[in-house]
């Protein structure tokens, strides 16, 4: 009997309740989500690979030099971080079942991520309507392809975060949440890795 | 049954010697930030403000960002080679950031050299 890994054979950990869940089952979850990352940073890989080989047709409009405000970017990359580490602490939080401090957390991770994404939303706002919309160039349909494909990722994240906030008030931190939590967790600073290549090879070299 | 218990023991020891590995505590999560931060704002002066030659900027961003990217990833997403999921999830993201070298890489490459060829 003890030669089968549980996390192999349902029935097992079934018979052996909650408590083999706890080890079996959650960290199987959190693999095969961290291998959804993976394939999602092939998708990212080649919005980067398409930027890289279009952002110098410009078809005679604006470049990145002309568009790009550091410090702004900077505000954003501040957001995106804050809320990283705030998450963290969220965790942190989630394995010693305080649900008061995760929920507070929680909280103030979706108010960085919030205001990263109000000043994503800002920035294309004005961008477009100077008329430098996706439409304008190869170089501006890469670029909002790219950044708008981050911060539609943060979106779900954001949308993700508010029902496990419910949950948590709701349920409390059973094993079933804290795996939610943990994968939410992956996903968000997954996000933040991102950002420091979109910060790099669009902001930082385009502006240079 | 009492044999199965005790193997329940033994991975409830293995999984609380584990727990700072893959869950990272107060101090690990500081550390990673602090770092971040810096790898940040050094990229950051660099091109705003500073007077370098454009080759020492863009070595010294990527750089930055390659780091900053490790430490994420050792940091916050605690991927190790201590436990055995650790384990499985770094060789998963070896081999991701493998492929994700050739697609960027070499379409690059392929694009740049094949527009180099339309030049004459």
């Amino acid at each position: 009997m003890t030669a089968v890994p549980s996390s192999l054979n349902p029935e097992l950990s079934h018979a052996h309740g909650d408590d083999h869940e706890h080890h079996a089952h959650p960290s199987n979850n959190v693999f095969g989500f961290w291998l959804y990352l993976m394939t999602d940073c092939l998708l990212f890989a080649s919005f980067f690979a398409t930027y890289a080989v279009l952002y110098m047709n410009t078809a005679g409009g604006v470049s990145g030099k002309d568009i790009f405000e550091l410090d702004y970017v900077g505000i954003e990359t501040a957001a995106l971080l804050l809320s990283s580490i705030t998450f963290g602490f969220a965790m942190i939080s989630a394995h010693a079942k305080k649900q008061k401090a995760v929920l507070a957390w929680l909280a103030v991770t979706f108010v960085f991520g919030a205001v990263f994404i109000g000043m994503e939303i800002n920035e294309f706002h004005h961008l477009i309507a100077e008329g430098n919309g996706p439409q304008r160039s190869a170089f501006l349909t890469s670029f909002f392809s790219l950044v708008g494909l981050h911060g539609m990722h943060v979106t779900a994240g954001l949308i993700w975060m508010t029902t496990l906030i419910i949950e948590v008030a709701r349920k409390g931190l059973g094993d079933k949440t804290v795996t939610r939590l943990s994968c939410l967790s992956l996903f968000w600073h997954f996000l933040d890795v991102v950002w420091i290549c979109v910060f790099t090879v669009v902001y930082l070299m385009g502006a240079m | 049954m009492s044999h199965s218990g005790t193997q329940v023991g033994v991975q409830h020891t293995t999984h609380h010697e584990q727990h700072d590995a893959s869950h990272g505590d107060v101090k690990s999560y500081l550390i990673g930030f602090v770092l971040s931060v810096i790898l940040t704002v050094i990229p950051f002066y660099m091109v705003m403000e500073g007077d370098y030659s454009k080759a020492t900027v863009l070595w010294t961003i990527v750089t930055m960002a390659v780091v900053q990217v490790w430490v994420h990833l050792k940091y916050f997403l605690h991927l190790n080679f201590v436990t055995e999921e650790g384990k499985a999830s770094s060789i998963a993201f070896i081999f991701s950031a493998l492929i994700i070298f050739m697609v960027v890489g070499l379409s690059v490459w392929i694009i740049y050299e094949s527009n180099a060829m339309m030049m004459y």
